[in-house]
């Protein structure tokens, strides 16, 4: 896939490409059935509004997916992400249009551990807003 | 109501063997936009080194959720999960998971808190192969928003 980031090129500071993904409700639908997360505030907009959400939400979990994915295509390897944490902030609300939302994915490395291993902090945001907080990853390169 | 201290260490029966399936992560990649040959193809996952295709590395929430949220059912925890929202993840993996592998998840009670007429119900869930090899542990807190 992508070509694996190199240790040795990787410092307090580096960056990671952003990348920006456009989630509509047919990738909800995708997601509900591949997670088997059910939860009608992912489909129905009667029962999000019923329950105080603006509309439709994307799944959190789905958004740390991109967010992981993201991490994973700049390492070049899935199997290099062995930590991750997120809080779930604020709700991704999907409308039910051709375009959906997007979310934008940016990262950092913030600290250098051991074992060829990174810390990177992600900036996860939608419509401006940050949806996740305390979003972390841990890498390790080989 | 304000859950009881003394649930935090509690751990529950590990869950039924959870068999993983090579379509299972296909339609887990796919459902990431994720076109990575290391989740799709035998050949590819085999070159950098994994047995077998690989998962991408949330795919754990697929077993682990549920079992997270059983905990919910507890007499002693007996939350309403109408009220149920999924408010941190953390995954800590000891290798990737794969195709074939036959994984049991054991939930345990990592810690209780009341923050603003809401409940945070912490799980670790425990993803183990059936021999008992460690895959990864998956964590949980959930928030059981309060009334009005």
């Amino acid at each position: 896939m992508s070509a694996r980031v190199d240790a040795a090129d990787v410092a307090v500071g580096t960056e990671l490409p952003e990348q920006v993904y456009a989630v509509t409700r047919a990738d909800l639908v995708r997601y509900a059935g591949a997670s088997g997360d059910l939860n009608p505030i992912h489909w129905s907009d009667r029962v999000a509004t019923s329950v105080g959400l603006p509309g439709v939400i994307a799944h959190g979990m789905l958004t740390m997916g991109l967010a992981g994915r993201a991490v994973s295509e700049w390492a070049g390897d899935p199997a290099a992400l062995v930590e991750y944490q997120v809080r779930f902030g604020r709700p991704v609300v999907v409308p039910d249009d051709d375009t959906g939302a997007e979310v934008t994915v940016r990262g950092r490395v913030a600290v250098v551990l051991d074992d060829g291993r990174f810390r990177v902090d992600l900036t996860v945001t939608s419509g401006g807003e940050k949806v996740l907080s305390l979003a972390r990853a841990v890498v390790r390169l080989a | 109501m304000a859950l009881d201290a003394g649930l935090v260490g509690r751990s529950y029966p590990p869950s039924a063997v959870y068999e993983v399936g090579r379509a299972k992560i296909a339609e887990f990649a796919a459902a990431l936009g994720s076109a990575d040959p290391v989740h799709l193809d035998v050949a590819a996952a085999r070159a950098a080194g994994h047995p077998d295709v690989i998962a991408p590395p949330t795919f754990a929430i697929a077993l682990t959720l549920s079992v997270a949220a059983s905990v919910v059912e507890d007499p002693d925890v007996a939350l309403d999960y109408s009220r149920v929202v999924h408010g941190e993840q953390r995954f800590v993996h000891h290798r990737p998971i794969r195709a074939g592998d036959r994984l049991v998840a054991t939930p345990t009670i990592e810690a209780v808190r009341s923050m603003g007429g809401s409940d945070l119900l912490t799980t670790r869930v425990d993803v183990a192969t059936e021999d008992g090899e460690p895959v990864c542990s998956a964590t949980s807190m959930l928030v059981a928003r309060g009334e009005g």
